[in-house]
């Protein structure tokens, strides 16, 4: 039926195609998709660097 | 303590712990210097993620594409457009007046505050004067047209109501839909032509016209297409329904915006799941946590989280290290 | 009213006086920070600029050629793309921002407004966010302007602003938006050089920030008359 019609896209040269249907992680009633998901992860794994990877210069003593 | 302390002192009496002007030690510090590196940072990571995942562009739905993809899909939606069975010729304000249609919170009904001020007059914007605008060669479709307009509520009812139920056991064959016969008045001409004019792109073009030529407002076709089966079974196939948690998701497999998880999530948790006036509270329940969000620093308990969880310690992890090495 | 009182009396030269007094030159582009700015959490708030500033750029772009270029040009394909990738690494790093923020408690000291302006540019952004997603004339902006419409309805917005009507959603995105996050930005910045970056929590047995001449270190004197980044 045509149900997942996509751009034709031969306008993309990207080196990644995400051009096709995602893939979800479900837990119950929840669902995510693995690319957000991803970019909740990075989101929290920048965090935690940015608090504990030593700042550059000379310490305040 | 400088003479700017002493000012913020006095200015400050009962919160002397936050005195602003800091009098202790100062590191160079090159601002313009971090802006250009990170703007620098920013342009190269953004052209490597460009280059590498580009962006999604899914065809829009015209109703000639739905139209031939789903002749009895297409039909049923124009059909509940005619008789006012549909959900947007029932929706209440913007569009219409529909009584008791507005969604709610407890007694308040903000929908309604504003009123009819895109009226949308299902039967006639939709199928009629579309329909009435390519007549001119068409007698058939005069007669029918004329027929039904001048016939009364019910015997419109009448003819809509067979219609839609023969509607059922319609078959499409060569992009025409058959329909066993029946007492259907002019209402099966209408919705023949109706179909044949969507299929030929006349109907996206005719929904879009305007007096003056120009138009940017696609109000019209878009409330038709989400009549229909076939848009919610694109979305659905794209994960995009509300209850996918669609508002966070993108087509194709492209991180879509996960900062809108919050305003999501009530829309899978009773009671809100089932209810009629979902939008209304959630919306309400966002307005009310935004304006938690903005005024943080005045609300006691709230803005003392910080303090009790002291990751704090871990950025300012340096200077107490200096502190303590100092006094020993 | 003698000459000196005239001018003293005179608007732009009142602007010009309060412009001075609350970020004195060395003050709106200071060339120090107190010693405890000394940790990578506070890039965030930089790099959310940055990112804007691409965003800014990206958008322009995209404007030379109007607004469905990019459906038809590979060169406009790739130029949204660094539209949308700049988006998402602004929501990314405001929001690492936001969270480095609130865990320093950062509106302690008169600096709520900081706070206030920055969730309200926050806000705002998602909203412009919201707008240029309902302008990109694709399946999904038909989606969720389709979707959208239900929510602002129900809160009596829908009838003046029509996430169906794409002229005024992609003016909302292209002028109005921006404009309103970029006078948040500007502001929410200036404030932070005017109150100057928050001063850490005092330790246990602390009652005021450490003083003194053995507690500095690289030794400059506050500058300008108003204690530097204070």
């Amino acid at each position: 039926m045509g149900a997942m019609r996509a751009a034709a896209a031969p306008l993309s040269t990207a080196i990644v195609n995400l051009n096709h249907p995602a893939h979800y992680i479900h837990w119950g009633w929840f669902q995510i998709s693995v690319a957000n998901l991803l970019v909740i992860v990075l989101m929290l794994v920048v965090f935690v660097l940015a608090l504990f990877v030593p700042f550059p210069g000379r310490r305040f003593q | 303590m400088s003479a700017t302390a002493a000012t913020f002192a006095k200015a400050h009496k009962r919160d002397r712990r936050h005195v602003e002007a800091w009098t202790g030690g100062y590191r160079a510090y090159d601002l313009v210097k971090e802006l250009v590196v990170a703007v620098a940072v920013v342009v190269v990571l953004t052209a490597i993620l460009a280059a590498l995942f580009s962006s999604p562009d899914d065809q829009p739905v015209t109703i000639a594409r739905w139209a031939r993809a789903d002749a009895k899909d297409f039909t049923t939606a124009a059909l509940s457009e005619l008789n006012g069975t549909s959900e947007i010729a029932q929706y209440g304000p913007p569009y219409n007046s529909t009584a008791g249609a507005a969604q709610k919170i407890g007694p308040i009904s903000l929908q309604t505050i504003p009123g009819v001020r895109i009226p949308i007059d299902t039967a006639n914007d939709l199928v009629l004067t579309p329909l009435r605008s390519v007549a001119g060669d068409n007698p058939d479709l005069q007669t029918a047209l004329s027929q039904y307009t001048s016939a009364s509520p019910q015997q419109q009812a009448a003819w809509t109501d067979a219609y839609g139920k023969a509607l059922d056991s319609a078959t499409v064959s060569g992009g025409q839909l058959q329909v066993p016969p029946g007492d259907y008045g002019p209402v099966a001409v209408i919705m023949a032509d109706e179909l044949a004019l969507a299929r030929s792109g006349g109907l996206d073009g005719a929904l879009l016209a305007t007096k003056q030529f120009y138009q940017t407002d696609y109000t019209k076709p878009i409330l038709f297409i989400s009549a229909g089966s076939y848009f919610e079974d694109q979305a659905s196939a794209r994960n995009l329904l509300g209850e996918q948690w669609g508002m966070m998701n993108e087509t194709g497999n492209w991180p879509g915006q996960p900062w809108l998880w919050l305003y999501t999530f009530w829309y899978q948790v009773p009671p809100f799941a089932t209810s009629g006036n979902a939008d209304a509270l959630i919306w309400g329940i966002m307005i009310v946590l935004s304006v938690i969000l903005i005024l943080v620093p005045f609300i006691p308990g709230v803005r003392s989280i910080p303090k009790w969880i002291p990751i704090y310690k871990l950025v300012w992890r340096d200077y107490y290290k200096g502190l303590a090495d100092r006094t020993g | 009213m003698s000459v000196e009182a005239k001018q003293k009396a005179q608007w732009s030269a009142r602007v010009r006086e309060s412009a001075e007094k609350n970020l004195p030159p060395s003050q709106l582009l200071p060339d120090e920070q107190p010693v405890y700015v000394h940790s990578w959490i506070y890039v965030f708030g930089v790099l959310t600029i940055a990112a804007f500033g691409v965003v800014l750029v990206s958008g322009l772009w995209l404007s030379l050629k109007g607004p469905t270029w990019w459906h038809t040009s590979s060169i406009g394909l790739f130029v949204n793309s660094l539209h949308l990738w700049s988006a998402e690494l602004f929501f990314f790093f405001m929001v690492i921002h936001l969270w480095g923020k609130f865990w320093m408690a950062a509106w302690r000291g008169n600096r709520s407004m900081t706070w206030v302006t920055g969730s309200v540019a926050f806000l705002a952004s998602i909203g412009t966010a919201f707008t240029g997603y309902l302008s990109q004339q694709n399946f999904a902006s038909q989606w969720i302007a389709s979707e959208g419409k239900d929510g602002l309805n129900a809160a009596g917005i829908g009838a003046f602003f029509n996430v169906l009507n794409f002229g005024q959603m992609l003016m909302w995105h292209i002028v109005l938006m921006p404009l309103v996050v970029g006078a948040l930005i500007v502001i929410h910045v200036l404030l932070v050089r005017k109150h100057g970056v928050v001063p850490p929590y005092p330790l246990e047995g602390q009652t005021e920030f450490d003083t003194g001449p053995e507690t500095v270190v690289d030794v400059k004197p506050p500058s300008g008359g108003e204690g530097g980044a204070s």
